[in-house]
């Protein structure tokens, strides 16, 4: 009904505005995946313009067309109406057009303004000249409608704010389509809204914004223009004030989805506990007393920096407990390492795919069967048969799609990635399952799968612990809401205490200490 | 109940196959990275083949073959502890003390306890170097040229810079000059040095987890893998080798130095190793590259010999082998990326 008349042509909020980037019928395959079939979209100049599909859609490989890293197979890239050949960023930067990478490629060490610079530094033979460097950056933030300090160094911000730090350094360089690939999957509460409010003001002051995002409700409040994708294929371009969630979703999956949440099973009623963790201290974690019972399903809420990851990691083994005791099924962990706590069922997605997760050159199923190699293993040697079997089961209940499981995890997209860990998780047939940010970069159709999985392994007896910074998720999984500030316990919420207002006035804090929370680096 | 494993599976650390192309634009960059090593090696054996009579002889082969068992053996272990993301520049010192301390108890107290003493010695050496480089955690790249100074200086120091000459212990030379099936024992060990490492990397756990020590030590940490053990495993495999191979070397020619070895052994099995397409980056890399590695370089060699060229160009060659080697790794990740 809406997507008939406005699928090629890009119908944007400004019906004067001309189209400033068009794809052509972009194809681009990877081997035997058509990643990108026949693609058309126009970007018109000062939009916010996003880009939505489910996992493997073909949205950051069409992000990174146009952002000149890679090049398509048949089609073209056309600015202001001309083809242009990208075939590098620095191709694309040249004709304006600047991505923001995932990974930010910043320099820690140096100041905001020499991050920014960098590499065009205003110099006189050879020294910089610090006192233009200072004066261009004020003029470059007051123009953004930044607030950024020119001397912090860069290694203190928070993500949200280097993430700006990237978005200067790509201004300065006088670009004017910015391009962010899942912006903010990695942050949270406030640094969501102060990315948001990024957004808009790079559009008020007449740049592009071309964003990648699976929060639905935010590409519905920042977007001007909507594109979805579906298999890489184009489904329809369209003003979002036209577009709802569930038609959004409908695009993308082609079926309707019912509620995001599973029913929650009930609360288990006197099992034993399986995790019982009392007083723990470890770098970031003040003392924590934390049960976790069979069949149940805890969330983990707090801001970002509040050690969430830290109790995770402090009781697994992989950070160093300095006080406190760890009991799995009633027994005591001694002689903490991870490799002693999996052993004894506890399991962990971790929280960062690229840095904790993966092995990027090796197979899907030598990622997935890492933690659990044991079992199809006689001795030391493993027989590949059963792994490869058990490997492709796990894979399926978490719904990777892969062209293969022998090629590397590095030729999945970013969600497949992510349900790559929680097949690893899985395998170890855990009695204790610790999900750190389970669905960061899913897709929603996905996101319900994870879901279901989370609260199926509860209903078999498993204890499962949700951290989330995004507390709807958490809300609609958990039995159980432990909130977390400044590395202590600052509310546990259960029944209809667990509200969103709840969850975030503990998360916030009454003032006890106001700044420990906050900053994600603490300048120690 | 015993699952059949006969199906074949696109495996990195299977050599390429021609049929295996046009999976996936990935695969297809890995087998042509298989192929940057497999195809200059074909060539340049065709055409040694072609252009020197001597060369595609049975014996000339086989001398090739022996020659380069120390080497091969090295290599191979080397590749372990590249992958674990390790490097072990005391391989060469290694070998020489090894080479020496057993040549010396064999020419005091018999053959047998002066292999068994050359042996544990490695097996000593390369502990040490795992130690130093997981408990106290001092780069590898430090700590080896360390151990290297500090294990030729001992080799050295036992021997006073003499060469120990094996004649009165005749037997000694019954390691590696024993015959079986026409072939060398030097060539038979080697080959089931390259087998047990090969299937040890390729399909145990213990291969797995050094494969995941080096390619992201801190998801292998989280996903259970004691990853100070495996990096102390692929050391001391390597130290193991490294005494075999100069115990190998000694048996080849009945005499044993200090100053044999060194520097020049462990760049000539780093040069092996990079050459066969192993990363120095580690997580990457396979034993069968590290066998053909070793092999073009040996190849190349053999045929600056036959065909009378000037060995001064040999090592110029060898550089500049091993540059494009590197570069065509550094270029692939880049276009991969
Ligand atoms: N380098 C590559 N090699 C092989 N296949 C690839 C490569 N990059 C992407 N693909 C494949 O192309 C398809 C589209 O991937 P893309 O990364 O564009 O998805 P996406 O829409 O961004 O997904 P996500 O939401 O998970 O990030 C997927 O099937 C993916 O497996
Ligand atoms: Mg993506």
């Amino acid at each position: 009904m809406d997507g008939q008349g406005t699928s090629t042509v890009a119908a944007g909020s400004a019906p004067t505005a001309k189209s400033y980037v068009d794809i052509v019928a972009v194809d681009k395959g990877f081997g035997g995946v058509r990643a990108l079939s026949g693609v058309n979209l126009s970007i018109a100049r000062g939009s916010v313009h996003a880009l939505v599909g489910e996992n493997g859609a073909g949205k950051s490989t069409l992000s990174r067309v146009i952002a000149g890293l890679i090049m398509p197979d048949a089609g073209e890239v056309r600015i202001d109406g001309t083809p242009a050949i990208l075939h590098s960023p620095r191709d694309a930067l040249a004709r304006g057009i600047a991505s923001i990478a995932q990974e930010l490629e910043l320099v820690p060490s140096l100041t905001v303004a020499e991050n920014v610079f960098l590499g065009s530094e205003p110099r006189r033979g050879g020294f910089i000249r610090r006192r233009a460097l200072r004066a261009q950056f004020n003029t470059l933030v007051a123009e953004a409608g930044f607030d950024l300090k020119a001397d912090a160094v860069v290694s203190t911000l928070r993500t949200a704010d280097r993430q700006k730090v990237e978005i200067l350094r790509a201004l300065s360089r006088r670009a004017s389509l910015i391009i962010m690939d899942e912006p903010t999957a990695a942050l949270s509460g406030s640094d969501v809204q102060r990315l948001h409010e990024v957004v808009r003001t790079l559009a008020r002051t007449g740049r592009t914004v071309l964003f990648v995002s699976h929060f639905l409700k935010e590409v519905l409040s920042l977007a001007d223009t909507v594109t979805i994708l579906r298999d890489g294929h184009l489904v329809r371009t369209g003003p979002s004030a036209v577009e709802t969630e569930s038609s959004l979703i409908e695009g993308m999956l082609g079926r309707t989805l019912g509620s995001v949440f599973p029913a929650k099973p009930d609360a288990p009623n006197g099992s034993p506990p399986v995790l019982e963790v009392s007083g723990l201290r470890a770098p970031g974690v003040n003392g924590v007393d934390l049960t976790v019972h069979a069949g149940e399903i805890v969330g983990l809420a707090g801001l970002v920096g509040a050690g969430r990851s830290e109790i995770a990691h402090a009781i697994l083994g992989a950070a160093r407990a300095t006080a406190g005791t760890v009991a799995v099924r009633g027994e005591r962990l001694y002689g903490r390492s991870p490799t002693v706590a999996l052993r004894r069922g506890v399991a962990l997605v971790p929280e960062s795919r690229k840095e904790q997760g993966l092995f990027l050159d090796r197979s899907v199923t030598q990622n997935a069967t890492l933690a659990s190699l044991r079992s199809f293993s006689v001795g030391s040697w493993i027989r590949r048969g059963p792994e490869r079997k058990a490997a492709s089961d796990a894979l399926a209940s978490v719904t990777v799609r892969a062209a293969r499981n022998s090629v590397p995890v590095s030729a999945l997209s970013g969600g497949n990635q992510q349900k790559v860990l929680f097949a690893r998780a899985l395998l170890c047939r855990p009695c204790m399952l610790i999900a750190d940010e389970p669905t960061r970069g899913v897709d929603v159709g996905s996101r319900r799968a994870i879901y279901d999985l989370l609260v199926e392994q509860a209903t078999r007896g498993v204890g499962v612990l949700v951290i989330s910074s995004d507390i709807e998720e958490v809300l609609g999984l958990a039995h159980r809401v432990v909130v977390i500030r400044g590395g202590r316990v600052a509310a546990e919420l259960s029944g209809s205490e667990m509200t969103n207002q709840a969850v975030l006035t503990a998360a916030f804090a009454e003032q006890a200490g106001p700044t420990r929370a906050e900053p994600e680096k603490a300048s120690s | 109940m015993t699952t059949n494993t006969k199906t074949p599976e696109t495996h990195s650390e299977l050599p390429p196959a021609g049929a295996r192309t046009g999976i996936s634009e990935a695969l297809h960059i890995r087998s042509w990275r298989s192929a940057a090593i497999v195809v200059p090696f074909v060539v340049l054996f065709v055409v040694l083949s072609v252009a020197s009579g001597p060369f595609l002889t049975t014996s000339n082969l086989l001398n090739i073959a022996d020659q380069q068992s120390a080497v091969l053996i090295i290599a191979v272990a080397s590749t372990l502890v590249l992958i674990a993301g390790g490097i072990d520049l005391s391989v060469g010192a290694t070998y020489a003390l090894s080479a020496v301390v057993s040549a010396q108890v064999a020419v005091s107290h018999g053959v047998a306890l002066g292999i068994v003493t050359g042996m544990a010695l490695g097996i000593v050496a390369g502990l040490i170097n795992g130690i130093v480089t997981t408990f106290f955690r001092v780069n590898s790249l430090i700590a080896t040229l360390a151990t290297a100074l500090i294990f030729s200086g001992i080799a050295a120091k036992l021997s006073n810079g003499n060469l120990i000459v094996l004649t009165n212990q005749p037997a000694y030379a019954k390691i590696a000059q024993t015959q079986f099936l026409g072939v060398r024992m030097s060539i038979w060990l080697a080959l089931a040095v390259i087998i047990v490492l090969g299937l040890l990397l390729s399909r145990t756990t213990n291969g797995r987890y050094i494969y995941a020590a080096g390619g992201n030590a801190q998801a292998a940490r989280l996903a259970g893998v004691r990853i100070n053990f495996v990096v102390i495993l692929a050391f001391t495999i390597n130290g193991a080798a490294a005494a075999l191979g100069g115990i190998i070397d000694t048996s080849r020619v009945l005499s044993a130095q200090s100053s044999s070895g060194g520097n020049t052994l462990t760049f000539l099995v780093l040069t092996g190793i990079v050459v066969g397409g192993t990363s120095i980056l580690g997580g990457a890399g396979a034993i069968w590259r590290t066998v053909v590695g070793v092999l073009f370089i040996a190849l190349v060699g053999n045929g600056f010999d036959l065909l009378g060229l000037d060995p001064l160009y040999e090592q110029i060659t060898l550089g500049i082998i091993l540059l494009v080697a590197v570069g065509t790794d550094a270029w692939s990740r880049l276009r991969q990326s």
